[in-house]
């Protein structure tokens, strides 16, 4: 490999051309003509039993194709949590339920041959439902007389736990050193509880899927998913169809965040187009995809720090409940990150403790939002962090300078792995002078009596799961010596395809244009087990450094017989193969011959799977201003110093930290699932579920701080989720620096600040 | 109903019920540009433009566009191209699916505000949500646009 050349360019998108232009190339924009509008009907209430559903009068309108109830579908259960199989989700779900779970539970499937007659279809099916009492509070759910899972035929497939008589989806506890006794040691212990709500991860495309029955007769699924592998499992369990009758395709995807980790709207077009067999389509509303998609886990947080009162920190305890809401997906696995990724930024911990319970409720089931847990522990830790300084008079950030984790040490709470790259340290300071901490720290009071505060937090995730995920490539070299890169990871916008050639090219000493990326069609593509927990660039990426290594191998013995010579006497420059007398076969001309009368078609494919998932690490500093009389919080400046490896892509990752600090800022002050007595979500529209505009977004600094990570591609570690986990801690202590209030509830309202009892109204 | 549209340069003529959106109408019409990200005139993800001025097209009934000017992206491709390669450049566009609507908004923007500042531009696309970029790397792309823009129309 020589000097990268594209590797650390901020190259344009490879797909960039098409989406500026408009071009149709998301799932909607390819639905083929005379599909079937499919349209769910949902049930009103959050318990409930079906009595009786009535389609007489829905079926009599024109263009009415079927419609299809509880009764029509299989009785197998399953998980839509796209994960790798077993799954620890627990096989919870039917297509449909005679018994309801949540509000918004799927009731029928309609298809007819237009929306209107679809939409009309909704309204004339009768439905007669024994209500039932609603399991709503998260908080009451472990040994509550209501059951939400009482059905006989769940099951898991791991051990994590599961008692659905208790409405216990997962349990975990794990301790290093002994907690009680450090606690007992130590000369302050701080004990908060913290309360994260459900978020929605609203990518602007909402979920949609198309199917339909290809030229072999088998069913293809084109689905704007993260992961088109799992899908194509997840169908098969819940059509009871072999695997091998199923391909899934991936077109471009209008964001996901982790909500497209789940199949939500796969198995409903694929059962219609299954059963008659003609093409369908389903393309959930916004109100669809807020009420019933697959949003962040709430979660309660209880802390117990130990610490000595010159802020030397001695044990961390954390209790998470976590709301499943009314299925599994995801709960086991979104749990542990709460801790095993928020604990760990503490080095010097002489003991620590993460337990956790996950419970159902009768509120929509949650799945995969970016920081997967790890933001709602963040949230949780460095908060307590914010308030143990409060209370020991300690500059926060100077507590954190003691305290933090440093390279080569190793993080027993995160699976004892070595901290193997890590500049947290260059990033608390270069964040501290982005932002200004040392003159702006704590507060100061502008003449029209609004507070200028700062706070800060630090944060980590992994770079996928280890010895779990797996990735694949196949590059091919072809006539005239350009190559396909074939790769099962999902581009949701995020720009992996960019990133991998541009690694491609670096390793074939080749230019990024004569790259071509395709991806993801599950018949044709290499399996990966697809775009989540922030594996893309770290495993995937390792997987074509592998290819390239191999196909380099490859191209050289073939130049080198096509020379007459052995291949210790020839060089592959990226151009050509050379020896040393002067004699040269082109790469054009390898290609040209490798398509021609032998064996050696060159091409390889190598998978990547990492023993390892090193952090990534982060500092974010927030300056607010808060306006006393009415509470009101503007993020004004927010510094961001990140250590994601090496930037592979600076622009994307830039825009991926820019955007992540967006969402985390929403998450702080703005974005609520909520819901009335009866369980119904009143936050259903993007006007009562208010992201920022950019109007919140105030400004944003992003520098890198970048280490080394030497089991990653071109020292390269994660960035997607880590970017996201820094914003809620960060501004809670500055509205703490600004009010002296600790708020534990998120989003913290403008009346939250405004009512707030004041320390010295005490 | 009929409609006769002048739509990206071509008057066409269609049937269309009463309470057809302008957004259903353009799709049906093949104008895969426009989008839609919500049904609450929130995200600004179907703007096109009527007559030259942005407007929703979720929110608008085909009825009302009888006789009347639209364009959308497809027919926006040259006036457009500056301000997509200023996103791009910036990997500003992350998934794409927002761009569309933002990029006619930038246009009209363009079109109707005088050397804004970023307060003005801010207040300006307030409409148009994204989800991928924090916003930032737009504001960097609008400024190269607009900057560029003006030292075009000088020379």
């Amino acid at each position: 490999m020589s000097e990268a050349k594209f590797v650390s360019r901020a190259v344009r998108k490879k797909d960039a051309q098409a989406l500026m232009t408009g071009k149709p190339v998301y799932t909607g924009d390819l639905v083929p003509a005379g599909a079937l509008t499919v349209k769910l009907l949902r049930s009103p209430h959050a318990r409930a039993w079906i009595e009786e559903i009535d389609c007489t009068a829905a079926m009599k309108i024109p263009g009415v194709v079927a419609i299809y109830t509880w009764q029509d579908v299989p009785q197998s259960r399953f998980t839509t949590a796209g994960q790798t199989y077993p799954e620890p989700s627990p096989y919870d779900r039917l297509i449909l339920d005679r018994q309801i779970r949540c509000a918004g539970d799927p009731v029928a499937i309609v298809a007819a041959e237009t929306p209107e007659a679809a939409r009309k279809a909704l309204d004339r099916i009768k439905v007669r439902y024994q209500v039932q009492e609603p399991l709503l509070d998260f908080t009451k759910a472990k040994d509550n007389p209501i059951v939400v899972h009482p059905e006989e035929n769940f099951r898991t497939l791991c051990d994590v736990g599961t008692d659905a008589s208790r409405n216990l989806c997962s349990t975990e506890q794990s301790e290093v050193g002994d907690v009680e006794a450090e606690l007992a040691a130590s000369e302050v212990v701080l004990t908060r509880t913290y309360h994260t709500k459900a978020n929605s991860q609203s990518m602007m495309e909402t979920f949609r899927t198309f199917c339909y029955l290809d030229e072999y007769s088998r069913l293809c699924v084109v689905s704007s998913t993260q992961v088109p592998f799992h899908v194509r499992r997840i169908l098969s369990n819940a059509l009871e169809m072999k695997k091998a009758d199923i391909r899934v395709i991936k077109p471009r995807i209008g964001g996901g965040f982790g909500a497209k980790q789940s199949s939500v709207s796969e198995v409903f077009p694929a059962f219609v187009t299954r059963m008659t067999g003609r093409p369908a389509y389903l393309e959930y509303t916004r109100q669809e995809s807020l009420t019933n998609g697959s949003p962040r886990h709430e979660m309660q947080l209880t802390v117990r720090i130990g610490a000595d009162r010159d802020g030397t920190l001695r044990a961390i305890d954390l209790y998470v409940l976590s709301n499943a809401g009314a299925y599994g997906d995801h709960g086991p696995t979104t749990i542990g990150l709460a801790g095993h990724k928020s604990i760990p930024l503490y080095g010097g911990l002489r003991a620590s403790r993460f337990s956790c319970d996950v419970v159902y409720t009768n509120t929509m089931g949650a799945g995969a939002y970016r920081g997967y847990g790890a933001t709602q522990g963040i949230f949780a830790v460095e908060s307590a962090v914010n308030e143990l300084a409060a209370e020991l008079g300690i500059d926060p950030s100077v507590i954190r300078e003691k305290n933090m984790v440093r390279e080569g040490q190793i993080m027993p709470a995160y699976y004892n792995e070595l901290c193997g790259s890590c500049t947290l340290d260059r990033c608390l300071a270069r964040a501290k002078e982005m932002i200004g901490w040392d003159e702006k720290y704590p507060r100061r009071v502008l003449p029209n009596g609004h507070i200028r505060s700062v706070g800060l937090a630090m944060a980590m995730q992994g770079s996928g799961i280890s010895g779990v995920d797996i990735a694949s490539v196949e590059i091919r070299l072809n006539d005239d010596g350009f190559y396909t890169l074939l790769v099962g990871c999902t581009d949701m916008g995020t720009g992996c395809d960019t990133i991998l050639a541009q690694m491609a090219a670096d390793c074939l000493d080749c230019d990024y244009t004569d790259i071509s990326v395709r991806g993801v069609d599950t018949d044709q593509s290499p399996y990966d087990t697809g775009s989540y927990a922030s594996s893309t660039t770290y495993v995937t990426g390792m997987a074509v450094v592998k290819t390239c290594e191999v196909l380099r191998e490859k191209i050289l013995r073939q130049g080198a017989s096509m020379l007459g010579v052995s291949e210790e006497e020839a060089e592959f420059d990226g151009k050509r193969v050379w020896t040393a007398d002067g004699r040269e076969v082109s790469l054009s001309e390898i290609g040209y011959a490798s398509f021609e009368g032998h064996n050696r078609c060159l091409s390889a494919s190598e998978s990547h799977s990492s023993p390892v998932s090193p952090p990534p690490f982060m500092v974010g500093a927030a300056e607010i201003d808060l306006d006393p009389e009415t509470g009101e919080v503007q993020v004004v400046d927010y510094a961001a110093a990140v250590d994601c490896g090496t930037v592979i892509n600076p622009a994307l990752a830039r825009v991926q930290t820019e955007g992540g600090i967006v969402q985390g800022i929403g998450m702080a002050l703005y974005e609520d699932v909520w819901y009335n007595a009866d369980g119904r979500m009143v936050s259903d529209s993007l006007m009562q579920y208010k992201i920022p505009t950019r109007l919140e977004a105030g400004r944003i600094q992003v520098e890198f701080e970048s280490s080394y990570e030497p089991t990653g591609p071109f020292g390269a570690k994660s960035i997607g989720e880590l970017v996201i986990n820094t914003p809620a801690p960060a501004i809670l202590g500055a509205i703490l620096n600004a009010t002296g209030v600790a708020f534990h509830t998120l989003p913290v309202r403008p009346e939250d600040i405004a009512m707030a009892k004041k320390p010295s109204d005490c | 109903m009929n409609i006769t549209v002048t739509l990206n340069g071509t008057v066409r003529t269609a049937e269309v019920r009463p309470d057809t959106t302008l957004f259903d109408f353009l799709r049906e019409q093949g104008c895969y540009s426009v989008k839609c990200g919500c049904e609450t005139s929130n995200c600004g993800l179907c703007t096109v433009h009527l007559d030259g001025h942005p407007v929703l097209s979720c929110s608008v009934l085909a009825v009302r566009a009888d006789g009347h000017t639209i364009d959308t992206l497809e027919g926006l491709q040259e006036e457009a191209a500056a301000f997509g390669a200023c996103l791009a450049d910036e990997g500003a566009e992350q998934c794409g699916f927002c761009s569309p609507g933002l990029i006619l908004s930038v246009l009209a923007m363009a079109r109707e505000l005088q050397n804004p500042t970023d307060d003005e531009i801010r207040h300006y696309l307030a409409g148009n949500l994204c989800r991928c970029t924090g916003y930032q790397g737009q504001l960097r792309a609008i400024r190269r646009y607009l900057t560029e823009r003006k030292e075009a129309s000088r020379a």
